[in-house]
């Protein structure tokens, strides 16, 4: 078994050395790690734009690319936490607790420094988590029928909509809209067109890149035009500061395996996101601190712990998504997005019938982590510059890449319109305060759902009981219930008590693993 | 941000909801539904309606229920915005309408700088000297990065077809 490991990753590493894909590769993470940088840009922006770059390329690089753009682009939204106050996308919004008041105590080298540590160590485990535990997934995974397979993507939209940010019926209902988006289009079963309001354009389904774009460009654009507050910082850093003392490393261990423990955990769950996931590494730390009361003035675990969380969560994301076929968040519904574009089907079989890709994706996770190692040291001064890069000049050229990417997927202008319509549902569903990120687990999800139901009930000849007769799609429709009942019960108790102090709410999702 | 806004903007967000549910529920039942046996093509799009629509209602109900607690979460993006800045929305909703018209009736080049134009002139601290340069920069960008090395297939200039 390890053995056998070992030699796949062996040839993992072949593949990822080849000249093509390490250097898609490097493209990837240096771009992800810009775009991190830049305020107002996350991951998911980064994806959406390069994706119709990757329609021309073979599918190996087209993944590697892809892969490097988000891990980078968490690099690159750190810098932006700790030296500015300013948390380029969510996940990082609780590093800024600790890490600001470092920087302001003249320590922002070192947080720096620490975050980079912590966020290699925390990649490495999450990727060794990955090649050991894929295959045992995947041997499980050839046990799934319709049944099995409905039941557990029911399981990760719930999850999915429950325990992203804000309310979780909010959640829930963006998730049933998404559902709702995957139905446009032609039915596999029927042939019918559904939704498609007569327009021939959209028989073949709404595009993924242009609700993508819609949901986290245009519409981040229009709510944010003229609003965004200039930022300015005098922070001058050294490479010589970034190198944390001993008693700093020893003060961060700990921190930093515990924080690697919360995101492998989290990652492994299929729908938790990626900002939980930090607030709750940071409630963890707090609590079992013997100084609770300093957190929020610099400490160093308040930096260690999130950092190393939300980077072996990343990692371990691809575990599901890559042997299960079912996404855990919306980056990695993108990411099975351009994997099905390239006519990949993932499931259980992927790891057998394209081994180049799984493989040589893991080894290149650990190319990229030393890449990004090299490479944010000596460009620390220029990430610093571009986060004084002005919001507008950055919106007006985001539109355009927007625009001719949109066009690109398919050489034609109907997607604009996709890419409008979507930018402004997306303005104002943020405006009334849900958040649009289920809304693509659910558009990706859709067709699957949709089908593996129909196929299962088709099976047991109307009979709804198949999903708790068989062993294993019974025990994810309990855990789903489970996790319906917890999050009812937190909600009904959040009720009586008034304002919770900002980081106690992830509690609800603590509960919930235990 | 005051209780009874956003009392306002749940029960809002609730109703929504409820119309768009019934929406696809009414678009759904003209498809065939069939049986849960044999399910036709109307029957998912109805039952994922029908639950929106019930989600909705339990949003709207619910709206006084959510404490400050959520209110007070650090700042990032998606939460608690304010209304958008309406000079900033008309804006990029009329370049976007602009790169459509002069993507098929000029080409990419007046599409371009249509879009980037049109778009900064959204943000009160651009004036229009700083949007026609930046515009122009995106032109020789379009031109260099996409027609030449990516081989969009949008022509440089066009009239039509």
């Amino acid at each position: 078994m390890v053995s056998n490991a070992l030699h796949d990753l062996w040839f993992g590493f072949g593949v990822a050395f080849q000249g093509s894909n390490l250097m898609w590769s490097f493209f990837g993470v240096l771009v992800g790690n810009l775009i991190g940088v830049l305020p107002g840009m996350g991951a998911l922006s980064a994806i959406s734009i390069l994706l119709p770059l990757t329609y021309v390329m073979h599918p190996v690089p087209a993944i590697l690319m892809l892969a490097g753009i988000f891990y980078g682009s968490q690099y690159g939204g750190a810098i932006g936490a700790i030296l500015l106050n300013l948390p380029s996308h969510p996940p990082h919004a609780v590093t800024c607790l600790d890490g600001y008041p470092m920087t302001r105590a003249g320590k922002g080298g070192t947080a720096l420094g620490i975050t980079m540590i912590c966020s290699f160590f925390a990649a490495s485990v999450g990727i060794l988590v990955m090649i050991f535990a894929s295959p045992l997934l995947t041997a499980i995974a050839f046990k799934f029928g319709p049944a099995e397979i409905f039941s557990i993507m029911l399981l990760g939209l719930l999850a999915g909509s429950t325990m992203s940010r804000g309310s979780p019926l909010k959640g829930v209902a963006m998730t049933l809209f998404g559902l709702l988006c995957g139905v446009v289009g032609t039915d596999v079963n029927t042939g019918t067109f559904r939704f498609a309001l007569g327009i021939p354009e959209l028989s073949d389904g709404l595009e993924l890149v242009a609700i993508a774009m819609g949901l986290f460009g245009v519409a981040d654009f229009i709510l944010n035009v003229n609003r965004m507050t200039a930022v300015t910082s005098n922070a001058k850093l050294r490479i010589r500061d970034m190198r944390p003392s001993m008693a700093e490393l020893k003060q961060a261990f700990w921190p930093m395996v515990r924080g690697t423990g919360v995101g492998t955990l989290f990652g492994a769950m299929p729908g938790t996101g990626p900002t939980i996931t930090t607030f709750v590494a940071y409630a963890l730390e707090r609590k079992i601190s013997k100084t609770p009361e300093k957190f929020g003035t610099g400490m160093i675990a308040g930096v260690a712990a999130p950092e190393a969380s939300s980077h072996s969560k990343t990692q371990v994301d691809f575990i599901p998504t890559m042997s299960l076929g079912i996404p855990g968040d919306a980056v990695m519904a993108l990411i099975l997005g351009a994997l099905m574009i390239q006519g990949i089907a993932p499931g259980p079989q992927l790891i057998s019938d394209h081994p180049d890709i799984f493989w040589g994706l893991i080894a290149s996770f650990w190319i990229g982590n030393v890449i990004l190692m090299i490479l944010n040291v000596p460009m620390i001064g220029v990430w610093v510059k571009l986060l004084q890069v002005p919001y507008r000049y950055l919106f007006p050229s985001a539109m355009f890449f927007i625009a001719v990417g949109v066009f690109s997927t398919q050489s034609s202008l109907f997607q604009i319109w996709e890419v409008l319509a979507f930018g402004l549902i997306g303005a104002l569903l943020m405006y009334l305060e849900f958040s649009v990120a289920p809304i693509l687990l659910g558009f990706v999800l859709g067709p699957m759902v949709e089908e593996n139901f129909r196929r299962a009930l088709l099976l047991s000849r109307g009979d709804l009981s198949v999903f708790i007769q068989r062993p294993i799609s019974c025990t994810f429709v309990v855990i789903s219930a489970l996790l319906v009942t917890a999050v009812t019960w937190s909600a009904w108790r959040g009720r009586g008590g008034k304002s919770k102090p900002v980081v106690e709410v992830p509690d609800s999702g603590l509960a919930v693993n235990e | 941000m005051s209780q009874a806004h956003r009392f306002k903007k749940d029960y809002y967000g609730g109703a929504l909801m409820v119309l768009v549910g019934l929406a696809a529920v009414a678009a759904g039942l003209q498809y065939h539904t069939g049986t849960l046996s044999r399910m036709g093509p109307g029957f998912f799009p109805v039952a994922v309606g029908a639950l929106l629509a019930f989600v909705g209602v339990l949003i709207a109900s619910s709206a006084r229920g959510q404490s400050a607690s959520q209110a007070e979460q650090p700042a990032g993006h998606g939460h608690g915005h304010a209304a958008p800045d309406l000079r900033g929305t008309v804006c990029i909703v009329l370049g976007t309408l602009a790169f459509l018209l002069f993507g098929v009736y000029g080409g990419m080049i007046p599409a371009t700088f249509a879009i980037v134009f049109i778009s900064a002139l959204g943000d009160r601290n651009n004036n229009i000297k700083q949007a026609a340069a930046l515009a122009v920069a995106m032109c020789v960008i379009a031109a260099v990065v996409f027609s030449w090395l990516l081989q969009i297939q949008l022509p440089l200039f066009t009239w039509g077809g």
